[in-house]
Parts: C-alpha cells; structure tokens; sequence
C-alpha cells in the first residue's frame, strides 16, 4: 500500500482528520524552507504539499503570489523542489505531493518529471489548472498507486462533473472551500458540509477541504465532516511576516502542532 | 508555377477547434475547476445564442448602425507610389465607434452575456483599446463593468482610462509583474474564479482558454468577410497578400480567417521590441516555444524552467508573452508567415502613414504598416496587399512625442 492510502487508514483508526500542510518550496530561502518542511513533519503534518513556485499564479491569493515570487528570487525551480523532496524523504515517511501549475511540469517534460518525482520519494502530484479534460496528456502513462494524481473539485462542479472527475481518481480529493483564490477570507463551514457530502455521495476516496483556513477553529470544524483539511496561506503568513527570523523554522513546528491537534477532535 | 503547389493542402478551416477547443496541440482549457463549470456553460450559450437568427440581427444591426461598419477599404496610393512597390489597400479598422477594431467583439460578447442573463461584465486591458471597448459595450446594454489594467499601461495610456472611467467603468489598477497585459489578466482571472456565478468575462483576444478563441475569431472575422468582397469590388480579383500584427492575434484572425482556403498569402506581424536578440522583445511566435499560459496551450515567451518572460514593446497593445492558440497552428501549418518588427520600424512606419496618407495609426497597427512596407518594396504594383489597419494612435500621441 501506497504512503497517501496508508495515512488516511491510520487517521481512519485513530478517528482524526488529516492536517494537509502547503508551503512554497524555497520559501524564504532553500535551506531554510528544508528545515520548515522537516519541522512541520516533526510536528504532526499528515501529507506535506509542496509549492512549486510559478512566474503567474493566477489560482492564488496576493500572500502565496509573494512567497511564489520569493523563491523564484533566489532561483528555486522544479529541480530543487525534487531535491527537497528527495532530502526530506531520507528522515521522514510523510507523504509528499508536489504542487504546480502546468506549465513549469511541461517545461521539465512529463515523463522526465515523472519519473524523476517518482525517484525523489514524491507520493502525487495537482496541478491548478489541468482539468480532468486535459489531464490525460500528462497522466495517461502513469501508474495511479504507485503516484497520485490529485484532482480537485469546486463549490461550483456539478454533481454529473463530480462523477467524472472523481472516476480515475486516486490518493484523495481536494475539495475547494468556495468560489476564489487560495488565502481569501470568508468561510461557510455549513456550505462546505454541504458540498463534502455531496462529493462524499460519488466516491469512497477521502475528500480533503483547503482555500482560506486559517485558523484551529475552522480546522476542528471541518474536521468533523471531512477527512482531512489543507492548510496553506496561513502557513505562508507565518512565513512572510518572520522572513528574517532565525526561529522561523520552530514557530512553523508550533504551529503545525496545533493545528495537528484541532483534527484530533474528529468524530 | 509554385502558387499551385503551395496550397495543395490548406489548412482545413472546418477542422479546428475541436469540440474539446484543441487547434491540433494548441488551445484547449487550462484552467483552475472553479473556471470549468463556466466555460462548460459560455460554450454551451455560444452554440445556442450565435447562430440564433433573432441574435444574428441584432449583432447586425448594432455592428452597423452603432459600431460603423462596413469600415472602407482603401487604396494608399501615396504610400503605395513612395514605396515604389505593390499597391497597398487599408482595411479602416481604426474608423470604427471606441478607434479599434476590439469593438466587434465586445459588442458580440456582451449581446451574448445579456443573452445568457448576465450583469456584470469584466476585462483585461493592455493598450486601452479593449478595456474601452468593453466599458462603451457595457455602459450601451447597462452592466455593471470593471476594467483590469497595469500600472505601466495606465501610465503610458493615460486617455484610455479616462474614456473607461467616463463610459462609467472601474478601472482596477494591477500592480504586480511588470504591470502590464498578462498581470491585467491574472487578475482579472483571479476576480473571476471569485465571481464566476454572476460575472461575465470578456477577453480580449483569440487567446485564453477555449470557447474564446474560437468565439473572439467567430465575432472579428466580419473583418475579412468585408475585405474579400471589397477587395473583389475595387480590384476584381483577391489580393496577394494580407498583413495583420499580432499580440494575442485577433485583428489578424479576424482578417485571415475567411481567406484561409484561397491562394492568398498571409503575414502577421510581431513586436520585435529593442530586436530579439535583446531580449526584450514580445514575438512570441517568432522566438518562443510551447507552454500554457492563461488557460490555454500556445507559443509562449518563457524561460527554460516554465517561468513566463516579461514582454515588451512600444505599443502596450502587443506587449504580450503569449499568443492565440490558432496562430500557433497556422505558423506549424506554414499557413501564415510571421515576422517581428522593432519598435524603431513601427515608428517610422506610424510616421510615414501619417505623413503620406493623413492617418494616424496605432502602434500595434503601425507594425503591420512596417511589415506591408518591406513586403511592397519586394512586389511589383501589379500585386495587391491587404492591410489591417487595427486601430487609431490617438491614444499613443504620448509615447510617439516622447519616443
């Protein structure tokens, strides 16, 4: 059994939600991102997303643009989000999906990239902006348990869609909160329910919930109908507002512990 | 001899898109899911409502008596004779209602989005010319209309965005990248993923994802519909060849489009910038290669990591990394030939048009004119080019003075 698969049966056991951490690889700078990757999975992070920076986030909000255009700064492309991956797998089991936009994966070339992420310890792959439509392009040649390709569902996808994006599904869903870019404010906890169930109605893979959680009480809310939750801008605030910080690596640990342990309360 | 062999095998107009949007490798819909369910429903309303007769009048009547058209085709003959070479025909693009052929696709997609019951209208703007366009559509049929522009191009075309504000436009200014056309439209996408449910977004161009470049092409191609039979009127034959810019490529789709299966050649016209080999440049057809950018598959301007190239040009309305996906197709057919002109060609080729001919051209057209100039010099007066003259320079005075 595959590392996502694993995860989410001894969540299931344990009766907890997933804490699904994002953070932009090379983000305030590559050593430093390699110590806040290793402490957030010292600390209780479930599945690592790991941003590849992009040049043109346009699924983002201003915070993940910033820390996108940071990393670019100092030069952090596909290869180094590899490398990072590739380190972080010598000490931790934690799996790791890779996070981009399409257009850096073509320019690495599918099958390089596949097999290389593959190599580097990475457990999935989701891209922003390859709809299931076009997703065959990349994905067709790949072994769906050996590497997931994650697809993500919106509040605006319709029931019928839901049933053909999750049919080739694999590791879990990415269910997107609500209509907007990631960061942005404004949560409808009962909305989501709604959704998760409806997606709950077309697949037995778990659905994790993300766009603009940011905080442990939204986290212990969603935890008790969904299986897990993504937590990325909040993260990347931390981040921003410490760049320069020799303690910004633990504060990411504190910080991941305690929405490790707002899932704790699932039912 | 060879003009027989050349278009044995045309590009097949019929073929393209598929119904997946694809132009063979290129197009397609390379956008986040929330976008999906949408694009789904604006092709869906654009099967529908389009070929609807009581649509089909109304896009008429209101391309006629509100936007101009016909716009003329004219003989430059002073042009013409001062080159000394083929006989160059003006298609007046730049004599319609807003000064740029933008209007005859914001008049088609706002009719549609009233059609489709919608009442808030977004889009991108790089020059200006779209982005007023868009807000004379919407103050017209009485939607609410927010225009998203770079605080480079708000600089460098100051009286476009009094027009948008004075046509009751808001006018969102995007300071991020280099603040020009693609920043404009990651924000106007990042606004749309937010609003989907309500708001309509009107693209400027033959590019972002699938329906537009094909519905951009459908509501522009009346460009090129007019000038063969005008072309037929004045000269009684087609011409030889026809010259269009291209920045996302919509005037020139627009011109092209009905010509693509007659033995006519074609030239679109790129901004060369400070030249390619400086780098800073927005011939992306010319000197770039594939990628997707802005939900659609297509040559881009980028560098070996994926990471999007800043364009640049003189004219902000070619000042673009990426292009239409169609034209990406008709370069690999080697149906249409494409070359880049500097910025210095463009400003003598805007000069010379305004000297000889008493017309202002705008800097994304004026590099049409350049392209025209050095293909006339080539002919003999007994062949005929057909030029898109895309838009007027009114609004580029500022830079022309400066530059």
């Amino acid at each position: 059994m595959n590392r996502i698969d694993n995860k989410f049966q001894e969540l299931k056991a344990n009766h907890q939600a997933a804490l699904v951490g994002f953070v932009t690889a090379g983000d305030p700078d590559i050593e430093t991102s390699q110590k806040i990757i290793e402490t957030m999975c010292d600390n209780g992070v479930d599945i690592l997303e790991l941003g590849v920076p992009f040049s043109d986030p346009t699924a983002d909000g201003p915070v993940i643009q910033r820390s996108s255009t940071r990393s670019l700064q100092h030069g952090v492309y596909m290869k180094d989000v590899l490398e990072m991956t590739r380190k972080l797998r010598k000490n931790s089991q934690v799996p790791v999906i890779l996070f981009s936009y399409y257009n850096p994966i073509m320019a690495y070339g599918a099958t390089e990239f596949y097999k290389d992420a593959l190599n580097a310890g990475a457990d999935g792959l989701l891209v922003v902006d390859l709809p299931s439509e076009e997703a065959d392009e990349l994905i067709g040649k790949w072994d769906s348990d050996r590497f997931s390709f994650i697809r993500l569902v919106a509040p605006t996808t319709p029931k019928k869609r839901m049933a053909s994006i999750t049919a080739n599904a694999s590791g879990f869903l990415y269910l997107v909160s609500k209509t907007g870019v990631t960061g942005s404010e404004g949560l409808d906890t009962t909305d989501i329910r709604r959704h998760t169930e409806l997606l709950r109605s077309v697949t037995a893979l778990p659905i994790c919930v993300g766009f603009g959680i940011s905080s442990p009480e939204h986290v212990s809310a969603i935890s008790q109908f969904a299986d897990g939750v993504v937590i990325g801008s909040a993260f990347e605030r931390m981040i921003e507002e410490n760049l320069d910080s020799p303690d910004l690596p633990a504060m990411m640990g504190v910080m991941t512990a305690e929405f490790k342990k707002a899932t704790m309360m699932a039912l | 001899m060879q003009a027989e062999n050349k278009y044995e095998n045309p590009y097949d107009v019929s073929r393209f898109p598929n119904e997946n949007g694809h132009f063979g490798p290129y197009g397609g819909r390379y956008v986040a899911e929330t976008l999906m369910p949408a694009l789904i429903e604006l092709e869906e309303a654009f099967h529908k409502f389009f070929p609807d007769p009581a649509f089909q009048t109304e896009f008429k009547e209101l391309s006629k008596n509100y936007t101009g058209r016909p716009t003329p085709l004219f003989y430059a003959e002073r042009l013409s004779r001062y080159l000394q070479g083929a006989r160059i025909y003006l298609k007046r693009e730049d004599l319609v209602h807003t000064g740029a052929h933008k209007i005859n696709n914001t008049l088609g997609q706002t009719l549609l989005a009233r059609w489709m019951g919608k009442k808030k209208i977004i889009a991108e703007t790089g020059a200006g010319q779209h982005g007023v366009a868009t807000a004379t559509t919407a103050a017209f049929f009485g939607m609410a209309c927010k225009i998203f522009m770079g605080v480079e191009d708000i600089r460098r075309q100051a009286p476009n965005v009094h027009r948008m504000e004075l046509l009751g436009a808001e006018v969102v200014p995007v300071d991020s990248g280099t603040g020009t056309l693609k920043d404009a439209m990651n924000e106007a996408i990042r606004y749309w993923v937010a609003q989907v449910r309500d708001t309509y977004y009107v693209i400027g161009s033959v590019a972002g994802p699938h329906p537009y470049p094909h519905m951009v092409r459908e509501f522009q191609k009346i460009i090129g519909e007019e000038v063969y039979r005008q072309v037929l009127d004045c000269t009684g034959r087609l011409p030889e060849l026809l010259v269009a810019c291209v920045g996302g490529g919509s005037n020139a789709m627009g011109l092209f489009y009905p010509f693509l299966n007659e033995p006519v050649d074609m030239l679109g016209a790129e901004a060369a910038g400070f030249g390619i080999a400086s780098g800073k440049h927005a011939a992306t057809l010319c000197a770039g290669n594939l990628g997707v950018l802005h939900g659609s598959k297509s040559y881009l301007l980028q560098d070996e990591y994926g990471q999007i190239k800043e364009a640049h040009s003189v004219s902000a309305g070619l000042d673009y990394p990426g292009v239409g996906p169609e034209h990406a197709l008709l370069k690999d057919f080697k149906r249409v030939s494409y070359v880049a002109i500097d910025d210095d060609e463009a400003l003598e080729a805007f000069h010379l048009l305004c000297k000889k001919e008493g017309i202002i051209p705008a800097l994304e057209s004026s590099h049409a004119v350049a392209a025209a100039m050095l293909e006339a010099k080539k002919r003999g007066p007994e062949e005929i080019i057909v030029v898109n003259l895309s838009g007027r320079g009114d609004k580029d005075l500022g830079i022309v003075t400066s530059a």
